[in-house]
């Protein structure tokens, strides 16, 4: 079972992430589920949501201890490290998080994300590029999965931006390797 | 092969209502339930049928009145707060004998309280709600798919009983997206021959709860509580795991009970032998189903997130015969599996 707490500012496209993740799953038969955070935030705070990904029934709402987390952003490191599941996985935006991480039982992935979108033409497609570091590390989902996803959930004048995607979440499978 | 697609907990009660033949919604907004009203203000109209976001709570119930009385199927929705309001409005259609869906996705209370999850409105909900002795038909799903299900069956259930039924859900079930499959959309409306409206082959309907004679209302008293007892009769639901073997029996409903289960999963895993009757039908309560399996359970543990609510029905089916303990978390924190599990391990010592 994976249980990925996605987190970074408002408008990285967390939520997004998070639906595509979902979206995948549910096109391999697993069960899932999608769990936003909401509450009186602030434009510019941290927005975050949960993903779970499992073969068998999912029961708890709730994800505590994440294995995997994905953060975007510093504020966002700083508030769930702590959360992760012993032998668990960090996913770092490593762009904007200089610092280094406290934990020691977890391991520790470091990606450029914003650089790399920023090479690739969008600094927009950070969320991909850490989408493809998450698939690479986890395998949760296929990719071929998550471009189906994601051509259902873009509105079609949005689907030119389906190469791009592809790009951002193969550069940074390759990136692993 | 079923299609199954993704849908928010709110999104989905809103589409099982039209797909249930809905075409009137009278709301206002409030967290965490304004899904429900923007999915219904876009994709009603589609239908033929009408959104309208009335000035406040009051109007909008009373808007599901005239929309009741008129024979249409009519909905509205709302959280904590929001359902206090409509408590005068309620009363009237149960009155009235005017059938409608009402949804209530509880917050923390009391007041304003804050806009996460919770379940302190059993008591609210059970009890009828407003003046008057009245009760509503109150359904508490679980899972995205079972609010699909109850919301679509939650119109018949009211047309049948001529009375509200309500869907008790929680902040955390409106917020979540899972897999769900739409049921088929109902074409096949019941006749409302009670229902005001134009029609010069019959005498004059009237919906109204007012009855200034006594002996006249006391007739209605009598009719109502005859007809809560046939829901009694035949509208108890529930859902059970691993009680076959039970030493201890969870009594959880809604998101809660998803959290037990996850709980007594771990529990089962240390050897502890628990297990969880899930009230589906909230009232009418399934009391029976917690005498039948009295003789196995050492104690019964009531888990809601309020400071116990529920906990009040459990003991009235037991009686004495067992200790009916409580856990929860207040105000909107959501308890996680771990907290529960150290409670059942903790009052399982007790008891030895």
């Amino acid at each position: 079972m994976h249980e990925l707490l996605l987190a970074g500012f408002g408008g990285q496209g967390v939520m997004l992430m998070g639906k595509i993740l979902a979206y995948a799953g549910m096109k391999e038969k697993k069960q899932v589920m999608f769990i936003p955070s909401y509450g009186s935030e602030m434009r510019g705070g941290t927005a975050n949501c949960s993903v779970i990904l499992s073969d068998e029934e999912i029961d708890a709402p709730v994800v505590s201890k994440p294995t995997v987390l994905v953060a975007m952003n510093t504020p966002s490191f700083d508030k769930f490290e702590a959360s992760v599941k012993e032998n668990g996985i960090i996913i770092l935006n490593s762009s904007l998080i200089t610092r280094e991480e406290i934990r020691e039982n977890v391991k520790v992935i470091k990606v450029p994300a914003s650089d790399i979108a920023k090479e690739l033409g969008n600094e927009r497609i950070i969320n991909m590029v850490l989408l493809g570091a998450l698939v690479a590390a986890t395998n949760c989902v296929k990719v071929d999965s998550i471009m189906a996803s994601l051509k259902e959930i873009l509105p079609p004048h949005r689907h030119d931006l389906l190469p791009l995607n592809q790009k951002a979440i193969e550069a940074a499978m390759k990136l692993d390797k | 092969m079923t299609n199954k697609i993704l849908m928010k907990g709110s999104e989905a009660i809103a589409e099982a209502a039209i797909l249930s033949g809905c075409r009137y919604f009278f709301g206002y907004p409030i967290t965490p339930q304004n899904e429900i009203p923007e999915y219904l203000a876009k994709h009603l109209p589609k239908v033929g049928g009408t959104f309208l976001q009335a000035e406040s709570e009051i109007s909008a119930i009373y808007m599901v009145l005239g929309g009741a009385a008129a024979g249409a199927r009519v909905m509205t929705s709302s959280s904590s707060p929001g359902i206090s309001l409509k408590q005068e409005g309620i009363s009237y259609m149960a009155g009235a004998e005017a059938p409608c869906v009402i949804v209530n996705i509880m917050r923390g209370g009391p007041g304003l309280g804050a806009i996460q999850g919770a379940q302190p409105d059993y008591w609210q909900a059970t009890r009828g709600g407003g003046h008057g002795d009245y009760r509503l038909l109150v359904l508490a799903p679980a899972t995205v798919q079972e609010a699909v299900n109850l919301t679509y069956q939650a119109f018949d259930l009211a047309d049948k009983y001529r009375n509200p039924v309500m869907i008790l859900g929680d902040g955390i079930l409106a917020q979540i997206m899972e897999p769900v499959e739409l049921p088929e959309a109902n074409m096949q409306l019941p006749e409302k021959a009670w229902a005001v409206g134009k029609n010069e082959n019959r005498p004059r309907n009237i919906v109204s709860s007012s009855y200034p004679k006594v002996y006249e209302l006391e007739q209605v008293n009598i009719r109502l509580h005859e007809r809560y007892a046939q829901i009694k009769k035949n509208e108890v639901r529930w859902d059970s795991y691993l009680t076959e073997d039970a030493e201890y029996v969870i009594a959880s409903y809604g998101s809660a009970a998803r959290i037990a289960k996850a709980a007594i999963k771990m529990a089962r895993a240390e050897g502890i032998k628990v297990g969880l009757i899930r009230p589906i039908s909230v009232w009418p309560f399934p009391a029976e189903p917690f005498q039948r399996i009295i003789p196995q359970t050492k104690f019964f543990l009531s888990f809601e997130m309020c400071t116990g609510q529920m906990i009040d029905d459990v003991r009235l089916a037991i009686g004495n015969e067992r200790p009916v303990y409580h856990y929860g978390r207040l105000g909107g924190v959501i308890p996680l599996p771990e907290e529960l599990l150290a409670k059942i391990k903790e009052l399982v010592k007790e008891a030895k």
